[in-house]
């Protein structure tokens, strides 16, 4: 889930006998399925926890790039270096459709850059781990493709129009990036016994901050019921998870990989997998800035900033002295 | 030897430096991904990149098809060394910034474009197939790189300074692209690549017109710094193919 811990108004959502009538008008709307669009009135609750959302989510496929930018001119075939590039470059695609859908909300593009830079807003914890060798290209596409798409798809189906519209766009590129990280894996688990260690150790380190992608348990999100009701957030973060776990393991098995949590079992009563604690201290502390990678992250993005400044600045002085000359040749 | 060896030769030599140009330069812009000034750069550059990697596969390809020792374009990238690489040593220079990619860029495109349409009439059928693939993406690169030194050199006083330090830094290396030796004549002679003193003298002419809208001025009396075609590069290359390289040095005869 790109969009982790985004927290709404923290009040519980409000039946349709205390709204007022133009809440209540909306609230019906959203509950029969017809989508918002950006001219409607919204209430102020959730115009803001969509801008969160949505922005921590285009955020999150900027500062996304540079895990996976990180094998470019590593990548151990031109094939996958092809491969690779491309993916990058769709990553930085949908962060443009995100900001564009963001900014359908009232706010700027600029404006929630700096929000990132500043450190007030987030992106997804995943991408604060680092990439230690070619194997995690695999791993990322596979498991982090694997749970933003268990997210995306049912956001498919957010009451938002332009951010549901997002979603069916980008998932479509997302499943054909997870195919090609599984693809990347399954060659490492058919060649030397040296690269299947690589994926081995790929799996052991990606596992746990995948399954943290979701974010919080249900038991520690009360933010999550409003989001719910206004149907920006159609399935619970336990529930994401567990589908997660319950699709990844047996492609583990498949690879011939050993999934990392010695408490993982299959549970015939509920038709699922039971899988070991997460480590939420570390998922807290990793959110706080504390991760192995946040540092170098923010520094990579503040260094693109800083160093394009006289770039956009050159840019907007022609287009203002093409328009000056425009303007005095009629 | 025969003349038809000869030919080999030399052709063989030729796809080798075109697919070296594209390999080496797309190893250069794909580093911007994630860092360059805009996200609207972070996809260009990443574009560029991978259709100079679909060009790559294509002329080591097909240099691996003349040579026919069973090596492939990933044996020809990944397993040769730099005193057998055969790019020019423009794009083997380093970013810097941006002002010096784009002027790299520029430089190279306006090259590179009038050359790969001279090759769709090469007498060689596989050459002109390639030419007129990558001519299409050529001629978008460089309808981009021509618009962006137009909008910075004639942008703010900053951008005029940086993009004219760029092109100060790079421009002894664009005539190394124009320079013919021995093997270019021959092929010229054959019909199977462009006389490169004329290309190159359309080229100059090009640049001179674009860089006066830009407002930026060409070194005067600049020496061409060449090599790169015979193997002998600039101290760069060596760092590029070390990283370029590794997995497949690390791990030999493993797949991929």
């Amino acid at each position: 889930m790109y969009a982790q811990e985004v927290k709404s108004t923290g009040e519980r959502p409000k039946t349709l006998d205390e709204m007022a009538p133009q809440e209540r008008a909306f609230q019906l709307r959203v509950d029969a399925d017809i989508k918002i669009e950006p001219k409607e009135w919204m209430p102020e609750g959730y115009r803001k926890t969509l801008i969160r959302q949505i922005s921590q989510h285009a955020h999150s496929e900027i500062v996304g790039q540079l895990p996976e930018g990180n094998w470019i001119t590593r990548a151990p075939t031109l094939e996958r270096k092809a491969i690779l590039i491309a993916k990058v470059q769709d990553e930085a695609g949908h962060g443009l459709y995100l900001y564009c859908a963001a900014e359908t909300l009232g706010v700027s593009r600029d404006a929630l850059t700096e929000q990132l830079l500043a450190g007030k807003a987030k992106y997804s914890s995943i991408f604060n781990y680092p990439t230690l060798t070619w194997a995690d290209i695999g791993a990322i596409g596979w498991l982090v493709d694997g749970a933003a798409i268990m997210n995306q798809v049912q956001l498919q189906k957010c009451s938002y129009g332009p951010y549901s519209r997002a979603m069916i766009r980008i998932c479509k590129e997302e499943s054909f990036h997870q195919r090609q990280g599984y693809d990347i894996l399954l060659k490492l688990c058919a060649g030397t016994a040296e690269q299947k260690e690589m994926a081995q150790d790929a799996l052991n380190r990606w596992w746990q901050p995948s399954l943290m992608m979701f974010g919080p348990p249900d038991g520690d999100s009360v933010h999550s019921a409003q989001s719910m009701a206004w149907k920006i957030k159609p399935m619970s973060n336990d529930d994401l998870r567990q589908k997660f776990v319950d699709q990844t393991v047996p492609q583990a098995d498949y690879l011939g990989l050993k999934v990392p949590d010695p408490d993982l079992k299959w549970n015939e009563a509920k038709k699922g997998y039971d899988y070991g604690a997460i480590d939420w201290n570390e998922f807290y502390e990793v959110l706080k800035g504390n991760g192995p990678c946040n540092k170098e992250r923010m520094e990579a993005r503040q260094k693109a900033w800083d160093d394009g400044a006289w770039y956009r600045e050159g840019l907007m002085a022609h287009a203002r002295k093409s328009a000056a000359r425009k303007l005095a040749a009629e | 030897m025969t003349t038809a060896t000869k030919t080999d030769a030399a052709l063989f030599e030729f796809a080798l430096r075109m697919g070296d140009n594209a390999v080496v330069l797309a190893q250069r812009v794909g580093a911007w991904c994630g860092h360059a000034p805009a996200i609207e750069e972070d996809i260009a550059f990443a574009n560029v990149a991978l259709d100079l990697i679909g060009q790559t596969r294509m002329w080591l390809g097909l240099a691996g098809e003349i040579e026919g020792k069973g090596r492939d374009a990933d044996q020809l990238a990944f397993l040769r060394d730099a005193r057998a690489y055969r790019n020019a040593l423009l794009v083997e220079q380093p970013n810097v910034d941006f002002a010096h990619t784009l002027m790299r860029q520029f430089l190279f495109d306006a090259w590179h474009h009038p050359m790969l349409v001279a090759l769709k009439s090469s007498a060689d059928a596989r050459v002109a197939d390639i030419a007129e693939k990558a001519e299409k993406e050529a001629r978008y690169h460089l309808e981009r790189s021509e618009d962006l030194i137009i909008r910075l050199g004639d942008g703010t006083e900053e951008s005029r300074q940086r993009m004219q330090a760029a092109l100060d830094a790079l421009y002894p290396f664009a005539g190394e692209l124009c320079a013919a030796d021995a093997l270019d004549a021959d092929l010229a002679a054959r019909k199977i690549a462009p006389d490169l003193g004329a290309l190159g003298e359309r080229y100059l002419a090009y640049l001179k017109s674009t860089l006066a809208d830009a407002t930026l001025t060409a070194p005067v009396g600049a020496a061409v710094r060449k090599g790169g075609k015979q193997g002998l590069h600039s101290e760069h290359l060596g760092y590029i193919l070390a990283d370029m390289q590794f997995l497949q040095r690390a791990y030999p005869g493993a797949t991929w």
